[in-house]
């Protein structure tokens, strides 16, 4: 049994352990980090890139990549806004902003399996389209002011545990459901470790890699509607390089860009890593310039570490 | 004597986390010899290797290589020696041409550093002519076949021009004609100096290029023999350990209706106007050369690539297949001859890819049952005897043969009821190859139906009801197998003479 947790959860098991070691170094050198509020601070503005992360996460183990994440929140947010400032109920205004996070990643995924672009281009593609038709929404302006009871989603606490975090966990464990039992997350595996091998077993490819898109827009979408809420404004600019953390958190945590191997545990671990270096720097009053600087850095070196140990277990 | 020898290693032991794959083993190679390595799927044949081409790092022991005490830490370093190898599995980049695939990592420049592509594949043609093969160096690898393929590795090892050259199952895909195309080569190079390890699981060609044999079981060392002081049962006892019966115990089943009759198929220019129907309780053979269509023909019925007119009848019903997933649904699996590019998903498990094309059936909702599913791998481990540590090993750390057993079990466990095989018993030992015969005889007595194909003619004749000869895309004769010889099908293969 032991052996087959660290047989599986080894690579985790690593990443955790640089989370653990940040966190004492941080605690080291600024005593305002180990404090609950800071933590849950931490958590909480970690969780829109977690979850945008989990999307993510889906289509890096396809051996797929959305760039377009960033440009889909942005998009969605303002419509999502807009729809609030008309006066509509909140559950609508939050399934048309879901819907149209779902909408823009079915059209990459129908662009990348039934239109043959490359992920990279289809995706670049649409950052910028999204991007676009989010400026020209709003005529470049942010749409602000909302109920409360549309930003309790981010201001709202249950048990003292801020709603975004409760949502993204809620995420996470889904994800880790999906991906673990479900067929769509055995056909996500199989996708991304042989395509061949996978149609040839029957495995319908074009549908599911749309719908892995499919899936990553929606999660954007659903960051879209945390960000707003908390910021109580939806700007056309929102999201920007957002795909970049998302990305790294999920490579951090062990998600191989090559497809067929990944789990949202690491993903997770990835995702809290950026958000505690970033708050770590905030405390220690490291400027905005030297936080991209080292954030850049961090990434490079966690791949790095990650692919030297890989090679070494032969 | 002693100063012949080469290569010797010594008390190597290799450890994988949950597998002792060499325990004490020991080998030796002299200057101008054949050696072979023989043993079952997963006894260590390829991991020794692996050791000398530097591929892995061995966990203790000792290797004295031209009288030097030496450990090789990586490929770059073996080449250097002198160790050629041509691995289980081909490791050739497919976007990239033949001539450019020999040549790789020691690519031919002009005087201005410039790679010298003229040089590339002038020199590549030369091998492959040498090898007697029609084999172009401008085309691209992935247009090739796998016994294509094979022939590039054997020319890209060649061409390295080692001195101890390492061929691990280099004819398991090829047929009769390439194998004696390649042992002409290796006796050539054996005159020149070169010493050759030799791993295959085709007992015949031990006795015909061999000239030692070391014998490994469970990865144990178990004796190293002149091949000439040794008799075939007498090395089938050494490898498993047991008595071997009959080598295609095939039975009489009895033949039901049709199941699946294809009439006029065509596909541009590789099918024309193809014929034939196959019936419950039957083995079909298809034989014919590399390029005849075999698979195409096989590719086609399962729903991978277009045909330009034609019917499929299945079960008296006409159906058109678009993709696999309508092929298996109508109860067709396709066992793929190559199984690291089309068979196997090398990151997941090996329960995971033996339920693959039917883990609908292990779900409800969407939801995968996993006691069912592991219930199903465990079945196909214990009845095709998978050498594995457990369940979830991906099946990339399974040997040669197991993979293949892993790729037998996917489609076994699909339950459908007409199997295509296309080289289904591809590296898998002596002693397996009976029980995966068996067990086809099992499946034709419950009313399925299996067309076969295969390289190996002694294979077809002894497992088949009736054959079909492939030639360019065309069938040009069917022989019932009792009333054939290898010969006459190989002339009807080669289009030598009519003789039908
Ligand atoms: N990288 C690896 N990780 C874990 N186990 C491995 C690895 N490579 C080989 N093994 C195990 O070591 C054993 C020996 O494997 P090896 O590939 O040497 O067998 P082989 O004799 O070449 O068999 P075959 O005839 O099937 O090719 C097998 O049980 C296999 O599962
Ligand atoms: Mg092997």
């Amino acid at each position: 049994m032991r052996k087959d947790f660290l047989h599986h959860y080894g690579r985790q098991f690593g990443t955790l352990i640089g989370l653990v070691f940040l966190v004492i170094i941080l605690w080291i050198l600024t005593p305002h980090f180990m404090t609950i509020s800071n933590l849950l601070n931490v958590v909480q503005q970690t969780s829109i890139n977690a979850i945008i992360a989990v999307g993510l996460t889906f289509v890096i183990i396809t051996a797929g990549i959305d760039l377009s994440v960033g440009s889909i929140l942005a998009f969605s947010g303002v419509v999502l806004a807009s729809v609030l400032n008309a006066g509509m109920p909140v559950p609508i205004a939050m399934l048309t902003g879901l819907g149209v996070g779902l909408l823009c990643g079915i059209v990459n995924g129908l662009l990348i399996s039934y239109g043959r672009l490359p992920p990279f281009i289809s995706t670049l593609g649409l950052m910028s389209v999204a991007r676009g038709a989010a400026l020209l929404y709003t005529h470049g302006r942010p749409i602000s002011g909302f109920t409360n009871s549309f930003r309790y989603l981010a201001t709202g606490e249950i048990l003292h545990i801020p709603m975004p975090v409760i949502i993204m966990v809620i995420v996470y464990l889904f994800a880790h459901f999906v991906l673990t039992r479900t067929i769509f997350g055995r056909y996500t595996y199989a996708i991304g470790g042989n395509e061949e091998a996978a149609t040839l077993s029957g495995v319908n490819v074009k549908f599911y890699k749309t719908m892995v898109y499919g899936l990553c827009g929606l999660l954007s979408g659903l960051a879209a509607i945390i960000l707003t809420a908390r910021l109580n404004s939806a700007q056309p600019i929102a999201g920007f390089m957002y795909e970049l953390d998302a990305i790294a958190a999920t490579v951090i945590g062990g998600t191989s860009l090559m497809g067929g191997e990944g789990r949202v545990t690491g993903t997770l671990i990835g995702a809290l890593i950026m958000g505690v270096i970033r708050n770590g720097l905030n405390l220690l009053g490291v400027s905005s310039f030297v936080q991209q600087t080292v954030i850049g850095s961090v990434i490079i070196i966690a791949v790095l570490i990650d692919m030297t140990l890989k090679r070494q277990r032969i | 004597m002693e100063n012949n020898i080469i290569l010797k290693m010594e008390h190597i032991f290799k450890t994988f986390p949950g597998v002792v794959a060499l325990d004490d083993v020991h080998f030796e190679l002299r200057r101008e010899e054949v050696h072979v390595l023989l043993g079952e799927n997963g006894a260590g044949k390829s991991t020794l290797v692996k050791i000398l081409s530097g591929t892995y790092q061995k966990t203790s022991g000792q290797m004295t290589i031209f009288g030097q005490e030496i450990d090789i830490h990586n490929p770059k370093q073996a080449q250097e020696l002198g160790i050629g190898i041509i691995y289980q599995e081909f490791n050739l980049i497919p976007k990239l041409s033949v001539g450019e695939n020999i040549f790789l990592g020691r690519e031919q420049t002009n005087h201005f550093g410039v790679i010298d592509q003229k040089k590339i594949l002038t020199g590549a043609q030369k091998i492959l002519s040498d090898l007697g093969v029609d084999v172009n160096a401008r085309h691209l690898v992935k247009d090739l076949g796998v016994a294509q393929q094979q022939i590039v590795e054997v020319a890209k090892a060649l061409s390295l021009d080692a001195k101890i050259l390492i061929m691990d199952e280099p004819t398991s895909a090829l047929t009769d004609r390439e194998i004696t195309e390649l042992f002409t080569t290796i006796r050539s190079l054996k005159n020149k100096g070169v010493a050759i390890i030799y791993i295959s699981h085709r007992l015949e060609e031990l006795f015909e290029i061999g000239d030692r044999v070391t014998v490994l079981r469970d990865g144990k060392y178990l004796g190293t023999q002149n091949i000439c002081d040794i008799s075939k049962p007498e090395l089938i006892r050494m490898m498993v350990n047991r008595e071997l019966k009959a080598q295609f115990p095939k039975q009489k089943s009895t033949i039901g209706e049709e199941i699946l009759r294809v009439e006029h198929l065509n596909r541009s220019e590789v099918l024309k106007d193809i014929n034939f129907s196959v019936h419950r309780g039957e083995i079909l053979g298809i034989a014919g050369l590399l390029g005849s269509g075999r698979t195409e023909l096989a590719r086609a019925i399962f729903g991978i690539d277009k045909i330009n007119s034609g019917r499929i009848i299945i079960k008296g019903k006409r159906h058109k297949i678009r993709s696999p997933r309508n092929a298996i649904n109508l109860g067709i699996g396709f066992l793929t001859e190559d199984r690291k590019t089309q068979g196997l998903i090398m990151q997941l498990s090996l329960k995971n890819n033996i339920s693959l094309p039917s883990v609908e059936r292990f779900s409800s909702f969407g939801i995968i049952n996993n006691g069912a599913e592991d219930q199903a791998a465990k079945r196909y481990v214990k009845e095709l005897r998978i050498k594995t540590p457990d369940l979830n090993q991906k099946v990339m750390f399974l040997s040669g043969g197991n993979q293949q057993k892993v790729v037998l079990s996917k489609w076994l466990c699909s339950k459908a009821d007409i199997f295509i095989f296309d080289e289904p018993t591809r590296g898998i030992d002596v002693a397996s190859r009976v029980e995966i015969y068996q067990l086809m005889n099992r499946l034709t007595a419950e009313g399925v139906a299996i067309i076969m194909i295969s390289s190996e003619l002694s294979e077809i004749l002894g497992m088949c009801n009736r054959i079909l000869v492939m030639r360019q895309g065309e069938i040009i004769s069917e022989f019932l197998a009792e009333e054939t010889t290898q010969e006459k099908i190989l002339q009807s293969a080669l289009g030598v003479s009519a003789v039908a």
